[in-house]
């Protein structure tokens, strides 16, 4: 597209964004919450739907729901209930959703992401809402039938609804990214998009730049990676600036993203299917939050990235791109928190985490939960560099790979067992040097004459005698010393 | 109020059920009277009167979060029209 008609508009967009909380059990209901299981055999009487039973809320969900929203900043309800939304389809066997209304349990807040030019922007929430999921209809098995699994009815979700506060696909990308990390931080959704415990709905619009109202709103759904919330937004924006081009009038719709094709097509519109008449629901008593509890789970909160961030790059030093790779995850931010207990070199603790070890776990394909080497062990090792006892070479190459194979000893006595820890005593550095500048005379003599560069070959020689233990630091100086103040005949006497 | 052949119409396809000739007539006089009998309520002046929702006063009915196993997936299944070994089979539906 033409990036001055582009230009010419403004883009409006809000996502919702549903997380499958990580109980054990439903909802309202106490059989097992849990992806992957064989169809139909995580149900109850009251996922199931049938007549005169009764659901129970259950404790954790209420929890979950109040991390996250502490999380955002947002306002606690105190008092709550719950609501039926009603709509006929046959992965929700009781018609209706039980969801929250009136009473969210959070309002307020935000979640800050970085613009495109890395910028910090707040992207205010809504409000976030306790529901249930629905079962699973699957169309594309059997000819004729459809087939319901409704293990996934009644599974715990909170809905995270955004202001329309995001102004490019980029951001929505951003934003659903931050997302993830909070719920992963905070241990109440594993963030999966692929498996769906992850989805996310977006709102979008788009109007000429300066103009008083937003445009036509347009949801899109089915969008199951970050990557493709991006995709799809892009197309819709795209879409939406040629129709207006054209002059054609936008409806309000709900599209679908087609991954395979990268375009989005229309389902229905927006017409009397979508009349759900709220209601209270009579089956689940009101809920009362008090300030006790909310403090409670506050006292409880894990560091967030967000924090953790300010701290590596405000506090530590640590450059912002650091920062960032390191609370990309929490079991990555975790190990780094545990090894900066041991070092106060925050930089080469950064450095060997987002080196060596993820090196190692890239080739190995693991998770640092299952990375052998204990946080002390490495802070041991980062020790002995910082004390000029070993080579950084000889530490990542020799010693790194015979700890991950034997992680009970420690980098000291492995380095001794190797022989490779590193002499910087000046008098054994300068036993060897003398050794090679009397083993070499005629490039001693040309060093003096002026071949400066031969430097590097008296460093060779002196590692190949010292079998590479010589402190290269301390070896350079003292070489250069000595190559220029020494003739071969008086060597022995003005340094002995 | 009053219930039109539209409304009955509307409530219909929500349901997912269709009304015709006589059977539509005779809804709609059925929807009629209960909607009567409803304004009836509404004579009752309820201004500065909090909407009740709840008949008890308890609140924070909740439950532990631990698994329960109480059906088989044969139990599941058992009293549905039409199922295999794994599924519920419903005539073919679009997406929503």
């Amino acid at each position: 597209m033409n990036p001055e008609i582009r230009d010419k508009y403004e883009v409006v967009i809000g996502l919702e964004v549903h997380a499958q909380m990580l109980t054990k059990t439903k909802a309202y209901s106490n059989d097992i919450n849990e992806f992957g299981a064989v169809p139909n055999t995580n149900v109850s009487i009251v996922s199931l739907g049938h007549p005169g039973t009764l659901p129970k809320m259950n404790k954790k969900t209420i929890e979950y729901a109040i991390k996250l929203g502490v999380a955002c900043g947002c306002e606690i309800a105190r008092d709550q209930y719950f609501a039926r939304k009603n709509y006929f389809y046959p992965d929700l066997p009781k018609g209706y959703q039980i969801t929250q209304d009136k009473t969210p349990i959070c309002t307020g807040g935000a979640v800050i992401i970085k613009t495109e030019d890395g910028q910090e922007k707040s992207i205010g929430i809504t409000r976030i809402h306790m529901e249930e999921d629905a079962g699973k209809s699957i169309h594309d098995v059997d000819v004729f039938d459809t087939l319901v699994d409704l293990n996934r009815a009644g599974v715990p979700l909170v809905e995270i609804v955004s202001e329309p506060d995001i102004r490019s696909s980029q951001e929505a990308y951003n934003y659903v990214s931050e997302i993830r990390k909070l719920v992963r931080y905070l241990d109440i959704c594993d963030g999966n998009m692929e498996e769906g415990s992850l989805r996310c709905d977006a709102n979008v619009s788009v109007n000429l730049k300066g103009a008083k109202e937003f445009g036509t709103k347009v949801e899109v759904k089915n969008m199951n990676s970050i990557r493709n919330v991006q995709r799809a937004i892009e197309f819709e924006i795209i879409r939406q600036i040629e129709a207006i081009e054209k002059g054609e009038i936008l409806t309000q719709e709900t599209r679908s993203f087609d991954a395979l094709k990268g375009i989005t097509i229309s389902m229905r519109t927006k017409e009397a299917a979508n009349d759900y008449r709220y209601f209270p629901e009579p089956d689940l008593q009101p809920l009362f939050v008090d300030q006790k509890q909310i403090d409670a789970i506050k006292s409880e909160m894990p560091a967030l990235p967000r924090d953790l961030f300010l701290k590596y790059t405000q506090k530590l030093g640590l450059s912002e791109y650091d920062a960032t790779i390191l609370t990309d995850s929490k079991s990555i931010a975790l190990f780094y928190e545990k090894l900066i207990s041991f070092t106060k070199n925050y930089k080469g603790a950064a450095n060997w985490l987002m080196g060596d070890i993820k090196s190692y776990l890239n080739q190995n394909g693991i998770e640092i939960e299952n990375f052998p080497i204990t946080p002390d062990k490495i802070a041991d090792l980062i020790a002995l560099l910082d004390a000029n006892k070993v080579s950084s070479t000889v530490a990542s190459q020799k010693i790194f790979p015979e700890l991950i194979h034997h992680p009970e000893k420690n980098p000291l006595q492995i380095a001794e067992e190797l022989n490779v820890l590193q002499d910087s005593n000046e008098d054994s550095i300068k036993g060897y040097i003398l050794e090679v500048i009397e083993k070499n005379p005629s490039e001693a003599e040309r060093y003096r004459n002026g071949e400066k560069q031969l430097v590097g070959f008296f460093m060779g020689q002196l590692m190949k005698i010292s079998q590479g233990k010589a402190d290269p630091k301390a070896s350079n100086e003292l070489m250069r010393e000595m190559l220029s103040s020494t003739s071969s005949d008086n060597s022995t006497s003005s340094y002995n | 109020m009053k219930i039109t052949d539209e409304i009955v119409d509307h409530i219909a396809h929500l349901a997912r059920l269709k009304f015709e000739g006589d059977k539509k007539i005779a809804i709609k006089e059925d929807m009629n009277n209960i909607i009567s009998f409803m304004d009836k309520l509404s004579e009752v002046p309820t201004d500065n009167v909090e909407p009740l929702i709840f008949m008890s006063d308890e609140i924070n009915v909740l439950r532990e979060d631990i698994p329960v196993v109480s059906l088989t997936q044969t139990e599941a299944l058992k009293n549905a029209p039409k199922k295999d070994s794994d599924y519920f089979r419903i005539p073919k539906v679009l997406d929503k």
